[in-house]
C-alpha cells in the first residue's frame, strides 16, 4: 500500500532516522526540533535531547515556539544556567550530534545565518549565528536538515556564521579538539553527505519520485551523486501518525495561548 | 543590601543616560516592565547588551533608548526579524545604532567572566566563523600550556544589570525558578542591578517549595529590588503565568511599521501607567 505524504514530511521523518538511541543531541530550533522529537516519540525513545536554554533530557509535549518555551523545562530532567550549558556540556565533549537549520548553505556545508549581500550594507539581515558556530565545532557531529531551494544552497555563502568545512573544504584540518562537522544534510528532495576526500556535499540518496533534476534544479551549484545512489525509504504509517499528532498538539496549544 | 524601591525610582536612580545596560532572561523572565520604564523615562544613548535582544529591546531600539546594541541573536524567536533593530541598523531610524555580534557560547562565556571578575572569557570558540572579520572584539589567544588557539572576548561588566525574577523576600534575596539564563551572572558582572519580581514574601526559607540548591541571588548582592506583577510579559514567568505566544506573532506587523509602532509605543507605554 502507498501511503500519501507531503515533501516536508518526508523531509521530517528522514532527518529524524538520522538520531538513534544513544545519542546526545543538542537540539535547534524549527525543523530539527521537530525530528528530534519525532525521533524521541517513534525509534528513538532513549535519545537525550538538550536546547541551548539549558533544558537537559528535554521530553516535550509539543514542539516549542521558542528555544525557551516552558514546556522544555517542565519536561527536562534539570534545567541548568546557559554558560554551563555551553561550557560543561557542549564544550566538554557531551554532546555527540547538534542538529542544525539555516538560512542558506554552501558547497563545503557552511551555514549562514547573519545576512545575505554585504555585512556593512545588507539586503537582508538574518537573526545572527546563536549557538551554531560553537555547537557545529564542539558537537561529535553536526546533522543539518532545511528545505531545498537555489536560495538556500549556494556555491558559496554571503557569510560564514558556522563552520561546515570552510571555503575550501580544508577548514577542519590540523584544528585539534574538533567534531566531525557535518555528516549529513537532510533536504524534502535528497539526503547528502560530504565527500570523504574533497568534503564537497554529495547526494547518495533521492526521495521517493525526485529526479536528478528536481535537484539540480534546486541547487546554486553544480551537484554531484554518488555512484551508487539510493531512494530514501519512504515514511512508515506510524511514524506519519506521530509526526501528524505532533503537529496538530503543538498549533493547539500555540494557537490557544 | 537591596533595597526596596518602586520601579520609577529604581530606573531613575541606577540607569543613567550613556550607561551599559544589560537585561538579561533567556527566553524567560525577560523584563519588560523594566525596559517600559526605561522607555517612559526617555533614556538615551544606552549601550544594551543581551544575548537575545527579542521584543524588550527592540521596543526600546524603537523608541531612541540605544547607541549600540552587543548580542548574539537577534530575532523574534519562531516568527521572525526584529524590524525596528533592522530599521535602525538598516536606516538610522530613530537613530544610527552600532551592532556588535557574537556567538551565544562567547555571550555567556563573558557573563560569566564578568561575574568572576576576569577581564575576559576563553572559549574553544568561532573556528572557521567570520564572526571574527566583523567584530574587533573577538581575539584568539595560545594556551600557555598547551599551545591550542583559543577564542578570547572581554568580559561583560555592565554599569546595571536588570532581571525579572519570581520573588524576593523581605531581606531582598531573590529566587529564580525555571530556565535561569545568565540572570545570575548579569547580576554578579554588573556595578549596580536591579531585580523586578512578582511577589514578596516573608522569608525564602520557609517557603513550601525552598529547596537548599535552588537558584538563590542573595540581597545583598543586589542594590535594588522592585515589585512588578506579571513584569515578564508577553515573555513568561515559570509557576506564574505562560509565554504570550499570540503576541510575539501581532508583534511583527505592529514592528514592521514605524508609525504602528509609535502609537503602540505611545498607548501601551507611555500613557499606560507605572507598571505596564
Amino acid at each position: 500500500m502507498s501511503l500519501d505524504y507531503t515533501s516536508a514530511e518526508m523531509m521530517s521523518v528522514t532527518a529524524a532516522r538520522a538520531l538513534e538511541n544513544g545519542m546526545t543531541c543538542f537540539v535547534g530550533i524549527g525543523l530539527p526540533s521537530e525530528a528530534a522529537n519525532l525521533a524521541r516519540l517513534t525509534h528513538a525513545p532513549e535519545v537525550v535531547l538538550i536546547y541551548e536554554s539549558g533544558t537537559v533530557q528535554t521530553k516535550p509535549e509539543v514542539l516549542p515556539l521558542s528555544i525557551g518555551d516552558g514546556e522544555l523545562c517542565e519536561s527536562a530532567l534539570t534545567t541548568v544556567s546557559v554558560p554551563e550549558m555551553f561550557r560543561y556540556w557542549l564544550q566538554g565533549g557531551k554532546v555527540s550530534v547538534g542538529f542544525l537549520g539555516t538560512a542558506q548553505i554552501d558547497r563545503f556545508a557552511n551555514l549562514n545565518t547573519t545576512l545575505i549581500g554585504d555585512y556593512q550594507a545588507p539586503k537582508v539581515r538574518l537573526p545572527g549565528g546563536g549557538g551554531a558556530p560553537e555547537i557545529a565545532t564542539n558537537a561529535g557531529e553536526v546533522f543539518i536538515t532545511l528545505k531545498h531551494s537555489k536560495r538556500a544552497f549556494v556555491k558559496d555563502v554571503d557569510f560564514i556564521t558556522t563552520l561546515g568545512f570552510g571555503r575550501d573544504g580544508k577548514g577542519r584540518d590540523d584544528v585539534p579538539n574538533i567534531g566531525k562537522g557535518p555528516t549529513r544534510v537532510i533536504t524534502d528532495l535528497c539526503v547528502m553527505k560530504p565527500d570523504p576526500e574533497t568534503k564537497e556535499l554529495v547526494v547518495v540518496s533521492l526521495h521517493p519520485n525526485v529526479s536528478r533534476e528536481d535537484v539540480i534544479e534546486a541547487t546554486g551549484w553544480e551537484i554531484r551523486f554518488a555512484e551508487s545512489l539510493e531512494t530514501t525509504p519512504e515514511p512508515s504509517a506510524h511514524e506519519l501518525e506521530i509526526l501528524r499528532e505532533l503537529k496538530a498538539r503543538t498549533e493547539r496549544k500555540h494557537a490557544g495561548e | 543590601m537591596a533595597e526596596f524601591l518602586s520601579l520609577h525610582d529604581a530606573v531613575a536612580r541606577y540607569v543613567e543616560d550613556g550607561a551599559t545596560v544589560a537585561m538579561e532572561g533567556f527566553t524567560h523572565l525577560i523584563p519588560f516592565a523594566a525596559g517600559h520604564e526605561v522607555i517612559r523615562q526617555r533614556k538615551r544613548d544606552l549601550t544594551l547588551i543581551r544575548m537575545t535582544p527579542d521584543l524588550v529591546y527592540d521596543q526600546m531600539i524603537g523608541a531612541g533608548c540605544a547607541k549600540k546594541v552587543i548580542f548574539s541573536w537577534g530575532g523574534n524567536p519562531g516568527v521572525g526579524s526584529l524590524h525596528r533593530l533592522r530599521d535602525a541598523v538598516e536606516k538610522g531610524w530613530p537613530n544610527k545604532v552600532e551592532i556588535l555580534e557574537h556567538s551565544h557560547a562567547a555571550m555567556a562565556c563573558a557573563f560569566e567572566a564578568g561575574a568572576a571578575g576576569l577581564p575576559l572569557a576563553v572559549l574553544r570558540g568561532y573556528v572557521g566563523s567570520e564572526l571574527p572579520s566583523v567584530n574587533d572584539q573577538i581575539k584568539f589567544i595560545e594556551c600557555p600550556f598547551t599551545g591550542e588557539r583559543l577564542a578570547a572576548v572581554p568580559s561583560v561588566r555592565p554599569d546595571v544589570s536588570i532581571v525579572h525574577a519570581q520573588k524576593a523576600d523581605r531581606a531582598g534575596n531573590v529566587l529564580v525558578e525555571g530556565i535561569v539564563g545568565v540572570q545570575k551572572e548579569a547580576v554578579l558582572a554588573a556595578k549596580r542591578s536591579i531585580v523586578t519580581v512578582e511577589e514578596i514574601v516573608d522569608d525564602l526559607r520557609t517557603e513550601a517549595d525552598y529547596h537548599p540548591n535552588a537558584c538563590i541571588i542573595p540581597g545583598w548582592a543586589i542594590s535594588a529590588v522592585a515589585v512588578a506583577e506579571k513584569g515578564s510579559l508577553p515573555s513568561y514567568a515559570h509557576g506564574y503565568y505562560p509565554r504570550d505566544n499570540a503576541f510575539y506573532k501581532e508583534w511583527d506587523a505592529i514592528a514592521r511599521d514605524r508609525d504602528v509602532f509609535a502609537r503602540w509605543i505611545e498607548e501601551n507605554v507611555m500613557n499606560a501607567g507605572g507598571n505596564a
